[in-house]
């Protein structure tokens, strides 16, 4: 499969005589299709990695090319139509009055004849469950609401890519499993290449591929199960185990023998069974 | 807080007035606050007491709201219609102290400021209640087109304007939760004397400040992302539709003018 997003050999420092730089030699591509999670502690430069991909930032070495072009000052907008990106916080990306207003803020921006902007933003509204909010402000909405609208917003624009800049993680956990759930169906239905940058664990446990981030730099790359296994290495990097590893260290320590490979939960619940049956 | 501030707000109904369109709205609340200058006399007034009445009993919105909208402002009116009374003089003199006196003239006065303030404040009231932000914000930008010829940034004003309303709610919200916040911690907003009144809002303000100069950051990049450029080759989503009501709607205004100018000479 071709990538489509390259990212070479790229760093960046916000201020020129920082002595750390927020990115430091990262290079790595992703493959259309692929669901990526990018995870790391509190400031190794996830979120920065994010706004290099789509030109918000330009790194001051090396290149990101996004589906075969290069990104330079002069393509920068060609770019930003093929990735859509969700932030943080709910509130401070919600442009429009209401919410079918700013679903249809990019379709604007992009110059869109209006009867295809009426189609697409209802179109989009539905995917994301939030028809019957059309008309609601966002101060009526809950968290959760706000960043479905968001990826209403993103997905109006049909682009190749949508980026998760911890767009869960101002959300309670029912928020979050409806966010996650939403773009996992607009995913597997558009073929859409997802880059979930996370703090969440069980976010990163749906990834095809994680990508381990620690002080600007990429320290580690691999499967979920690969990283996850890895146990009290990522408590040692500042993040948190999904729940069947905490479960396996508790159970080692009863002196329980546990398999070492990773196991999602349903993978624990199997082995839970089977291995009393066994006895 | 929300709850106490009317001005400002919208609230959603579907009426006669609702379903207007926003630049007639604005332009005739507009006109409306001229041609109110033009009444001098109780039959002038009485006019245009049952023309917002009326137009208030058209826009369906209970008529509490409209009174709540005064509240903020009575002792404003209050004062300006006291000084009116005490210092006009003219006509029958009913008491006199050294310069103060109040006269048959100054009351009349007194009553037909109170009327006109009561009445623009209604009528604006009436027009932030009955139209989105947004639709208003677009009438704006509609109705400053003219003035690109100047190089005014229309486009950018009323974005400007749009997000500024879009945000009032979610700043509310945050005032709201940085007081409380400062309170468990021990400032006392509204105890003390002036001075101490002053000191306790620094602590308010300044998170408040710095939260908004962060939202703008977010906010400019999540408009970046989504591939903002500026007003330049936009399309719009909300169209606004000059309808047969607006035409009607100005033509009552120029009744309305006539009828007013006549009643004044």
């Amino acid at each position: 499969m071709k990538p489509i997003i390259e990212i070479d050999h790229i760093s960046f420092k916000y201020q020129e005589d920082q002595a750390v730089s927020a990115l430091n030699d990262i290079s790595f591509s992703i493959n259309q299709g692929e669901w990526v999670a990018i995870i790391g502690h509190n400031g190794s430069g996830k979120s920065t990695l994010a706004k290099t991909i789509n030109g918000l930032i330009l790194p001051s070495e090396g290149k990101v090319t996004v589906g075969g072009l290069e990104l330079n000052e002069a393509n920068v907008w060609d770019i930003r139509k093929k990735i859509g990106m969700v932030f943080q916080n709910p509130d401070n990306q919600f442009v429009g009055s209401t919410v079918e207003d700013d679903v249809a803020f990019g379709l604007e921006n992009q110059g869109v004849p209006r009867e295809e902007m009426v189609k697409r933003v209802n179109n989009a509204l539905e995917k994301v469950r939030m028809s019957e909010f059309k008309t609601k402000e966002p101060a009526r909405l809950s968290g959760g609401q706000k960043q479905r609208v968001a990826i209403a917003g993103v997905v109006a624009l049909s682009p190749d890519v949508i980026i998760l800049d911890e767009a869960t993680s101002m959300l309670d956990p029912k928020g979050r499993l409806e966010v996650i759930s939403t773009i996992q169906q607009l995913k597997e239905e558009k073929n859409l290449t997802v880059i979930s940058i996370t703090h969440d664990i069980d976010e990163a446990a749906n990834a095809n591929r994680v990508l381990v981030m620690k002080a600007g730099e990429l320290v580690q790359e691999g499967t979920p199960e690969e990283i996850f296994s890895a146990g009290e290495k990522l408590v040692a990097m500042g993040l948190d185990l999904p729940f069947p590893e905490k479960l396996k260290i508790e159970l080692t320590d009863l002196g329980i023998d546990v398999p070492a490979t990773y196991m999602s939960e349903e993978g624990m619940v199997n082995w839970l069974w089977t291995s009393v049956l066994n006895k | 807080m929300m709850d106490k501030l009317i001005f400002g707000r919208y609230i959603p109904g579907d009426s006669l007035i609702h379903n207007m369109d926003p630049r007639a709205k604005l332009m005739t609340s507009f006109y409306f606050i001229g041609i109110i200058f033009l009444c001098n006399n109780w039959q002038s007034y009485l006019l245009m007491f049952t023309f917002t009445v009326a137009v208030i009993v058209l826009s369906k919105v209970s008529i509490k709201f409209f009174i709540r909208g005064v509240k903020p402002l009575i002792w404003l009116i209050l004062f300006t219609v006291i000084l009116q009374v005490l210092f006009t003089t003219g006509g029958r003199e009913y008491f006199r102290f050294g310069i103060i006196a109040i006269t048959e003239l100054g009351l009349m006065n007194g009553a037909f400021i109170f009327c006109r303030f009561v009445l623009i404040i209604f009528m604006s009231t009436l027009l932030t209640l009955t139209t989105p932000p947004l639709a208003l914000s677009d009438a704006i930008e509609y109705l400053l087109r003219p003035l690109k010829v100047v190089r005014f940034p229309a486009h950018e004003v009323s974005l400007m304007l749009s997000i500024a309303l879009r945000f009032v709610p979610t700043l509310m919200d945050e005032t709201e939760k940085i007081m409380n916040a400062q309170r468990a911690r021990g400032v006392d907003f509204g105890e003390g004397n002036l001075a101490q009144r002053m000191k306790a809002i620094v602590p308010l303000l300044i998170p408040l400040f710095v939260s908004s100069f962060n939202r703008a950051e977010d906010l400019a990049i999540a408009m970046e992302a989504r591939g903002y450029q500026g007003g330049e080759g936009r399309t719009k989503y909300r169209v606004l539709h000059w309808q047969g009501r607006d035409t009607l709607a100005v033509l009552i205004y120029a009744l309305l003018t006539v009828a007013l100018v006549y009643l004044r000479y």
